[in-house]
């Protein structure tokens, strides 16, 4: 047994960053399913050496097709098969498979036996993560546990809160939101410079950190006017929310009905999370599936049907309904559903749609919001496999664009932000820093901020190519160590 | 006639530890000097001598008890053991006629506590206490106690247990045995009938008051030594003791049980039923405070509070004690008491009714099928404590409230037919069906059921074996199936 297995990490992850310009990563992936594809996916783009491990050899011939990657056929949690993957030498070992036992057996198998510094399962049963006994280096070894189902419905859910948004995410554990708006004719800021912004609404402090206009990203600066149809993203602490977007577009009444399309892992959670604050209603076309709902929700109703039913929709109102979500694991089932409702007058409709070719086609046509689970559900991830000390990452925009939350260590000397005024930081086009978070303070950043040790910096990255210089910046070097 | 031998066999074994807890009054009359103990003499003989015999007959032909025998035993038992128990009150009131005496020894036994008894109080101490240990006994339930401290049974007592503890969902095991169970249930029981038994010694009554009181109180029975019933002693700390432990016998004992295994109140909160049974009866005692006062049959608000709520929580939890006539007021008052005790005890409690975990899973039926009507397509199911409920669970409460209506309607007629007034008739089926004691009218709480006939009596005697054992479990001896092979 290794006396330190923690020795490589370190070196790796900590060390001399200008010696390799970028380190790859040896990532070990256990499942092919959907959730492993799109890691992987994410993961190959960024130069890293993955094998990715599946007992269905036709899906993983698929992903072989697609992505350059290893793969190989076998039991995910046994140790031959781990072997044979290269756990001995690999730096992540990602089980994302089908079953919850499976990942927890492989994070032990590749801690104990292979030394593998770090590990990530996904786990859906929250009664594993209830006690850290479980997880911890006494039990199952698990150094981050991920729920993709959990990370989309609390996506889903701030698009219920914030139903003009198009995206809303947390950092600092919810001190400050990044929340992407489409702007409207008869937004008080359409067709303003974004000076006037302050001006507008004098109590709020808020920052505009990127606009995407036809699918271009601007580096937003004062004299940048804003064109309807816009894609804005602000930073604002949340309770200002509200009131930044009402600048940007004509603000809709609050939702109070809430269709769900799909009662699977995702349709349960949205409908257990909202079903207090709204009326739910959950549309499924399994019985059995949905007597196992109906015994698990309180006051969501549970429907049996199918949502491209137009009976069942109109006898339940749907025209009433301020948002019609579809979450079924069908993505034309989803965008049909979707494009259904919305004809039939739900207010607002949103639908997770797989396929990026899909997404691109119907992001500003008749579906409001298209949700892509890879997305949504990735940075987690991200953040764990980033170089520097990353707390949180969200991809943007199908991946293209990313907003991170790094916490800034060492000193002048050190670190190539640490002390310095933001204007003195040679950041790559389209990045930008966004807000500082000090302890419980909230800092809009301005061109004469100096950034201090332990802030959390949010920055906002338009392009992903310059990601590697970004993580470059908030790494630390040797001799703080 | 191979399966009627085993259950015999069994039977007969319960007849004989029957037989042994009249032992107990029987010291009382001989420690006491009261005179009755001849009385226990030839009954324990006679008891003991027909159970001892048919044991030679039946024996060796032990069998695996199935799910229809203990049904068989179950109905069986309680049919018999009632005659056995009267055999003290036979051979000592000269008068008394075998009907009533079986009458009485079934009220005791179904703690039903109608009575048919006058001059209570001149009777001798260990008849009273055979009387209230009668009530002891069937509170828990005999066979239980049989299931707790014989371990021949074997799979078979789960079937016992099943048919003998009110309530429509039995499956949930306190231990993984079923004689622990039973042990568990007992041992709450009595833990709780001796901390009654203090706390009225307590309040001011006789250690052999207290006792007789915590027995009939535990079991919900309502036997009183005294023909004033709690009149006699005219003391609301009495009073307060007694609403308190009538309240604990109207809860589920398996709750009690849970309670006192993790030491924490927590299992009370759990209870889907406990929160309702306090509410309907905090509530109820409030509406009739409030109903009495305004109709002028008490002044003062305290006087009020104190005689509504010792009758009804008395009434509601099929105890039947009262301390005042409740009969004299206005309708409305005794009826909604009588409705209360028809279905507020909770399932697996001492008291009597349709339990009111069956309440509520009607109550939640009928709106499910009025969201039904709105929402063809939806899901609902009936929940109780946050698990949903089967539907074929639903069904057999549905079926078990129609053969309780059905039953009470037919008793009626028949007590109608047999020239009593319509309340009185009603109102004695109603008290007797759900173990409840005084009914109304002629049957109110200030006379008894003397005045009935014979086929009145035998009817009423079996109206509270039907509401003991929860009508199923009789009237599945009744149907052709069960018999065949």
């Amino acid at each position: 047994m290794d006396p330190e297995p923690e020795a490589r990490p370190q070196e790796l992850y900590n060390g001399a960053p200008c010696a390799r310009e970028i380190a790859t990563l040896k990532i070990i992936i256990l499942g092919a399913g959907q959730v492993g594809a799109s890691v992987a996916e994410s993961l190959v783009s960024e130069q890293n050496d993955i094998t990715i491990v599946d007992i269905d050899s036709a899906r993983l011939r698929a992903l072989q097709d697609r992505f350059d990657l290893r793969t190989l056929v076998g039991s995910a949690s046994h140790p031959s098969v781990l072997a044979e993957a290269g756990a001995a030498d690999a730096d992540l070992l990602i089980a994302v498979t089908q079953s919850d036992e499976t990942n927890l057996v492989a994070c032990k198998v590749a801690a104990r036996m292979f030394n593998v510094p770090r590990r990530v399962a996904r786990i859906r049963a929250t009664d594993f993560l209830n006690d850290e006994k479980v997880l911890g280096p006494e039990g199952f070894e698990v150094d981050l546990s991920i729920c993709p189902e959990q990370v989309l419905t609390e996506y889903i859910v701030k698009l219920v809160e914030f139903p003009e948004a198009l995206q809303v995410l947390d950092f600092a554990d919810g001190r400050v939101s990044l929340v992407a708006v489409r702007s409207y004719m008869g937004g008080p800021l359409v067709g303003r410079q974004l000076k006037d912004l302050r001006q507008h609404i004098p109590g709020v402090d808020t920052r505009v950190v990127a606009i995407f206009r036809r699918d271009r990203a601007i580096v937003p600066d004062g004299d940048t006017v804003i064109e309807v149809g816009d894609e804005v993203f602000c930073l604002a602490p949340e309770k200002h929310i509200r009131r930044v977007m009402r600048e940007l577009r004509r603000m809709d009444r609050p939702v109070k009905r809430v269709m769900v399309a799909g009662g699977g892992n995702i349709g349960l959670r949205l409908a257990r999370a909202l079903e207090n604050d709204y009326s739910v209603r959950v549309v499924e076309h399994n019985k059995r599936r949905c007597e196992m709902l109906a015994a698990k929700v309180n006051r969501a109703l549970v429907l049996n049907g199918d949502a491209t039913d137009e009976e069942l929709l109109e006898q339940e109102n749907i025209a009433e309904m301020d948002m019609f979500v579809a979450v079924t694991n069908d993505d034309e089932h989803n965008i049909m559903s979707a494009l259904l409702a919305k004809r039939m007058g739900a207010r607002r409709v949103v639908a997770l749609i797989n396929r990026r070719s899909y997404v691109d086609l119907l992001q500003s046509g008749e579906i409001d919001i298209a949700i892509s689970p890879a997305q949504a559900t990735i940075g987690k991830l991200l953040a764990h496999v980033r170089r520097g000390d990353v707390v949180s990452v969200h991809s943007l925009r199908r991946g293209a664009a990313e907003a991170l939350e790094a916490v800034v260590h060492g000193d002048r000397e050190s670190c190539r932000v640490t002390g310095r005024r933001i204007d003195e930081i040679d950041l790559p086009a389209g990045t930008t820093i966004g807000a500082l978070v000090r302890g419980d303070e909230v800092i809009m950043a301005h061109h004469d901020s100096v950034i201090q040790a332990e802030d959390h910096v949010i920055v906002f990255v338009a392009d992903k190519k310059t990601l590697p210089r970004v993580e470059k910046l908030f790494q630390v070097g040797v001799r703080f160590l | 006639m191979e399966r009627f031998n085993a259950v015999l066999n069994l039977l007969s074994i319960v007849v004989i530890i029957f037989a042994a807890t009249m032992l107990v009054p029987l010291g009382l009359s001989l420690h006491l000097a009261d005179g009755a103990e001849q009385a226990y003499d030839s009954a324990i003989l006679t008891t003991a001598l027909a159970g001892g015999l048919s044991w030679l007959v039946t024996r060796g032909r032990k069998r695996e008890l199935q799910a229809r025998d203990g049904f068989l035993l179950v109905t069986l038992a309680w049919t018999v053991l009632p005659a056995f128990g009267a055999l003290p009150l036979l051979s000592y009131l000269q008068k008394l006629s075998f009907t009533e005496a079986y009458f009485e020894a079934m009220s005791g036994l179904t703690t039903t506590g109608a009575t048919v008894l006058t001059g209570l109080d001149r009777l001798p101490p260990s008849i009273n206490f055979w009387r209230c240990e009668l009530q002891w006994l069937g509170g828990m339930g005999i066979l239980v106690l049989v299931v707790a401290i014989l371990p021949l049974l074997g799979v078979g007592g789960r079937q016992i247990l099943k048919a003998e503890t009110p309530g429509p969902m039995k499956d949930t095991k306190l231990t993984p045995r079923i004689t622990g169970t039973a042990k568990g249930l007992w041992g709450v029981y009595g833990l709780l009938t001796i901390a009654c038994a203090l706390a009225m010694r307590w309040a001011g009554m006789s250690w052999l008051d207290a006792v007789m009181h915590a027995f009939t109180t535990m079991s919900t029975g309502g036997f009183s030594p005294y023909d004033a019933n709690f009149a006699h002693w005219n003391s609301p700390a009495i009073e307060a003791v007694t609403i308190f432990f009538m309240l604990i016998a109207g809860i589920n004992f398996a709750t009690h049980f849970q309670v006192l295994r993790k030491r924490s109140l927590k299992p009370y909160r759990e209870d889907p039923e406990v929160g309702v049974f306090l509410a309907v009866i905090v509530a109820s005692i409030v509406g009739i405070t409030l109903f009495l006062l305004a109709k002028g049959v008490y002044q003062d608000f305290w006087v009020a509070l104190r005689y509504t709520a010792f009758n009804l929580v008395s009434v509601a939890t099929s105890t039947g004690y009262s301390d005042t006539n409740f009969g004299v007021w206005p309708l409305f008052a005794p009826l909604w008491m009588l409705f209360l005790a028809s279905f507020v005890s909770c399932s697996g409690s001492t008291g009597g009714g349709i339990k009111l975990v069956r309440a509520m899973l009607m109550f939640k039926q009928a709106f499910r099928e009025l969201a039904r009507i709105v929402h063809p397509r939806a899901y609902i199911p009936v929940k109780l404590g946050g698990h949903p409920i089967e539907n074929n669970i639903i069904f057999s409460v549905l079926a078990f409230m129609l053969v309780y209506g059905g039953t009470i309607s037919v008793i009626t007629m028949l007590l109608a037919a047999t020239g009593l007034d319509f309340v009185t008739a009603f109102s004695a089926v109603v008290a007797c069906i759900n173990n409840l004691g005084p009914g109304l009218g002629q049957v109110g709480p200030a006379t008894n059921f003397a005045l009935l006939d014979d086929f009145q009596t035998w009817l009423c005697s079996a109206a509270m074996l039907l509401g003991r054992l929860e009508l199923l479990t009789v009237l599945v001896l009744f149907t052709p199936a069960f018999w065949r092979k």
